[in-house]
């Protein structure tokens, strides 16, 4: 039997309330903070899936997303390393439609079946912008959900798969656009949205030996909350009690993380034996059909989708989202952070990306960055690495910048320890000058540290964050 | 243990007005700041030996010193150590003078921070990490101090910033009462508490002017400075140390202190045979770049017993008229910051001090008298101290 074995999530704690969008809209969308991106919405997804987990384990990362920060450079490979993968596995980045996340499913779970890779972690995160004032820009929300894909210890088995393939304009941006383009909402509806999902279901129905009755849920990946209810009217669910929450009001449409963030959430209010139909919509269509099994019961507590959208700070002023998404002009930092160096950014990988400090084999004494010199007991070259990126810590002081020229309010730096020892200094985000207290709880989250626009590179780095709910 | 104990003399010293010089470049305040010194010492620029020259964004080589007064083929060395260059420049001068290696020799320290949006600020650190450096101003790294000190004395934050104020106000009195400073106007502890916030919970009166400046030393042995002059000033001691990272590298380090300063001033007291700072010290310039720096630098120094800086901060002991007279010139907090300029203007006050000119800042029989000086990063702190003494 082949299916997820874990599933995590990630929602950024901003909420835009749609008000400030436009007068009337309702309810809010989640909205990454100025240093996230679809690769650090990633790495948090991963991190929540393979909470109690070997990440020595895994064999291969799947990296769905239509917002990758590089046309060149491969994102999975960034993901598996700051999740500390090991190196000798298998990375891809699966793009260019919100049916992503499902095609990369897919694909892992034939990876699996095959014995080609034991585990498989699929990631599927997006950020979209839909142009300012667009409908596009008040329905898109920004979002990632992990799954880990095995053999052993399914929790939902993925018993069928029946993909579509069709070649529609109906939503898309081309290599130059940062905004979506589209055609008539109508004409999507209609020959888009509906047909494809009728295709794809009634084949998965027919391929599997099943009727619509066997599923006790729909899960439908369709961004738009009115077909969602449509579709599953037509297939005979009751709306109300068997149609997966679109989520629209509180997070809106996540591109190519959308369909397997609703299966997350169906997933975590499931028992034995639910099944749930799975659709995902972009240029055709995937139809699943997933099987809960007895598994679910011993899930780890990690935060997933229902911790994600209970914690949550809502801002109802465009302008601080304008400013995130670089929709405004900005003034240019006060500060450089000193040069990107490739060589560098190279050499440092593990103590920037995957987090790791030293711990110095003869007085034990974890140090970050780890250090070839023993900053206690002066010995040389004897120290062993330790992942400190899910290591609780306590904030041990901090500092409020108000001058500096960011896209934040004010801009955090912060002394945190670790349990289990050492210390890093950092910055500090996600957190209101109201909450800061010394010896707070805190995690570390990956974020952009800066980008090199001239030079085109993106710095990633670990920072920390208020413990999250 | 080696001793510079009273080997070395300083017979001359300039010092610039510090401030928002618009119409002067980098040599019109080295031949300002030059100029005062040769003129002081009663010698002529052809008579320095060898100089050594401190600036962090004016000058990347010892040329910017012989270009601007004209050196002939001397050797002139450029000494970098963030804030607390311009005390390394003095030390290195002192040692080649007390080594025998040259007779009369130049120190200068000079800083034209407001050619620059935001003074040193915009120059990229060197490339020593792939994610560069935590960015933040370098109040951060005393707000960090200020957080968990108050914490640590149960203060909250109107009551820790009301102790800082005190001492803000007392720099900014000292301020008035001289004509080179930055910022000569009183303020009171509310304007100082009331400040706009800079980097929480230090104000923009808790931190130091941003300052164009250039300060300049002549030292010769100790036993030629009666060919100059009969009031020299002699060097007790000079005590230096740059940290390793233990602040950030161990996470028992308490961030209520600095652990470079309290060794600086340990091994200058050494030097100068100093057993009880506080009797023995009759005046002395710090480092006040941010006010809470100042407070701790009292325990730190061996001004007040630990923990108790609060009272004597309250009962006036570092005004000055008081016990101790801290910071007579208005210190970085009023006469200005120029970077690498500052261990020597530090310095410049002590030996006009010691020589009883200072006018209406004169503190009453000051024969020993200190400067600290520090640059760098909590962790990595280059602390200074530096012990003057009277020939007499």
């Amino acid at each position: 039997m082949v299916g997820i074995v874990a599933g995590g999530a990630y929602i950024p704690l901003w909420r835009l309330s749609r008000g400030a969008i436009g007068e009337g809209l309702g309810g809010e969308k989640a909205i990454a903070g100025f240093d996230e991106d679809s690769i650090t919405m990633a790495v948090a997804a991963t991190a929540d899936c393979l909470t109690g987990f070997d990440r020595e384990a895994v064999d291969g990362l799947f990296l769905a997303t239509t917002t990758s920060p590089y046309k060149e450079k491969l994102g999975a490979s960034i993901v598996a390393t700051a999740a500390d993968l090991r190196r000798d596995i298998i990375t891809a980045d699966f793009s260019n439609s919100i049916r992503a996340g499902t095609i990369a499913l897919r694909a892992a779970v034939d990876a699996v079946k095959s014995g080609s890779a034991r585990q498989v972690v699929v990631v599927a995160a997006d950020c979209r912008l839909g142009m300012p004032g667009s409908i596009w820009e008040s329905n898109c929300g920004d979002g990632a959900v992990a799954f880990l894909i095995g053999a052993f210890g399914v929790i939902a088995e993925v018993e069928e798969t029946y993909s579509v393939c069709d070649d529609i304009m109906d939503v898309w941006r081309t290599e130059d656009d940062r905004f979506i383009r589209s055609w008539e909402n109508r004409f999507i509806t209609s020959e888009g949205y509906g047909r494809i999902s009728r295709e794809a279901v009634s084949g998965l129905i027919r391929n599997c030996n099943l009727t619509e009755r066997d599923f006790s849920r729909a899960v439908l990946g369709i961004p738009d909350p009115r077909t969602q209810a449509a579709v599953a009217k037509g297939l005979g669910f009751d709306v109300r009690t068997g149609l997966q929450d679109s989520m629209s009001l509180q997070c809106g449409d996540t591109g190519a993380a959308y369909s397997l963030m609703l299966l997350q959430g169906a997933l975590e209010d499931s028992v034995p034996n639910d099944r749930c139909l799975v659709l995902s919509y972009g240029n055709g269509g995937d139809a699943m059909a997933v099987r809960v099994t007895a598994h679910i019961t011993d899930r780890k507590g990690n935060r997933g989708i229902k911790g994600c959208l209970e914690s949550k700070k809502v801002i109802e002023d465009y302008r601080v989202y304008a400013r995130w998404r670089g929709l405004l002009p900005a003034e240019r930092p006060a500060r450089l952070a000193g040069l990107a160096s490739s060589p560098a950014q190279w050499r440092e990988s593990e103590e920037n990306t995957r987090l790791y400090g030293g711990k110095c084999s003869v007085c034990g004494t974890v140090q970050y960055p780890p250090q070839k010199v023993c900053t206690r007991c002066h010995t040389r070259g004897q120290s062993e690495s330790i992942r400190l990126s899910d290591k609780k810590g306590r904030l041990y002081t901090y500092a409020i910048d108000y001058t500096s020229w960011t896209p934040e309010i004010a801009s955090i730096t912060a002394i945190v320890n670790f349990e289990g020892g050492g210390r890093i200094e950092c910055p500090m985000v996600d957190a209101t000058e109201e909450e800061l207290k010394v010896d707070m709880p805190v995690n570390m989250s990956f974020r952009k540290l800066d980008f090199r626009e001239e030079e085109g590179i993106n710095i990633y780095s670990w920072k920390c964050v208020p413990a999250r709910g | 243990m080696g001793n510079i104990k009273d080997k070395v003399a300083i017979i001359g010293m300039g010092c610039t007005t510090f401030g928002e010089r618009w119409d002067m470049g980098p040599y019109d305040l080295i031949i300002e700041a030059c100029y005062e010194a040769f003129e002081d010492a009663g010698i002529e620029p052809g008579e320095i030996e060898a100089g050594w020259f401190a600036s962090l964004v004016s000058g990347f080589t010892g040329s910017r010193l012989s270009n601007a007064l004209k050196l002939e083929y001397i050797p002139v060395t450029r000494v970098e150590n963030f804030c607390s260059g311009g005390l390394h420049a003095l030390a290195n001068a002192c040692y080649a003078v007390a080594s025998g290696a040259c007779d009369v020799a130049l120190a200068c320290g000079v800083e034209k921070l407001k050619d620059r949006e935001v003074g040193f600020a915009l120059s990229p650190d060197p490339v020593d990490s792939s994610k560069g450096v935590v960015p933040g101003p370098p109040a951060s790294m005393f707000a960090h101090i200020a957080v968990r000190y108050f914490h640590h004395h149960g203060w909250d934050v109107e009551e820790g910033k009301r102790i800082l104020a005190q001492i803000s106000a007392k720099s900014h009195h000292n301020g008035t009462l001289n004509p080179r400073a930055h910022f000569q106007r009183e303020v009171t502890v509310e304007q100082v508490m009331k400040a706009p916030m800079v980097v929480h919970p230090l104000g923009l009166l808790d931190c130091c002017g941003v300052s164009d400046g250039c300060a300049a030393a002549i030292v010769v042995p100790a036993h030629k400075a009666g060919d100059f002059r009969d009031d020299s000033v002699l060097i007790k001691a000079f005590g230096f140390n740059s940290g390793a990272s233990q602040a950030l590298l161990q996470d028992d380090y308490d961030f209520l202190h600095i652990q470079e300063n309290i060794e600086a001033a340990k091994a200058a007291y050494r030097q100068a045979g100093i057993t009880d700072p506080r009797s023995e010290i009759d005046v002395a310039q710090v480092h006040d770049c941010f006010s809470i720096h100042e407070l701790i630098l009292y325990e730190e120094l061996g001004f007040s017993a630990p923990g108790t800086a609060r009272e004597d901060v309250a009962a006036g002991t570092f005004a000055l008229d008081g016990e101790l007279p801290v910071n007579t010139d208005g210190g970085l907090k009023c006469f200005g910051h120029p970077v690498s300029a500052s261990g020597l203007r530090m310095t410049y006050e002590i030996y006009k001090q010691l020589q009883e000119k200072a006018g209406p800042r004169q503190v009453k029989n000051a024969r020993t008298g200190l400067v600290h000086n520090a640059g760098g990063k909590v962790g990595s702190l280059n602390a200074a101290v530096a012990v003057y003494g009277r020939r007499d």
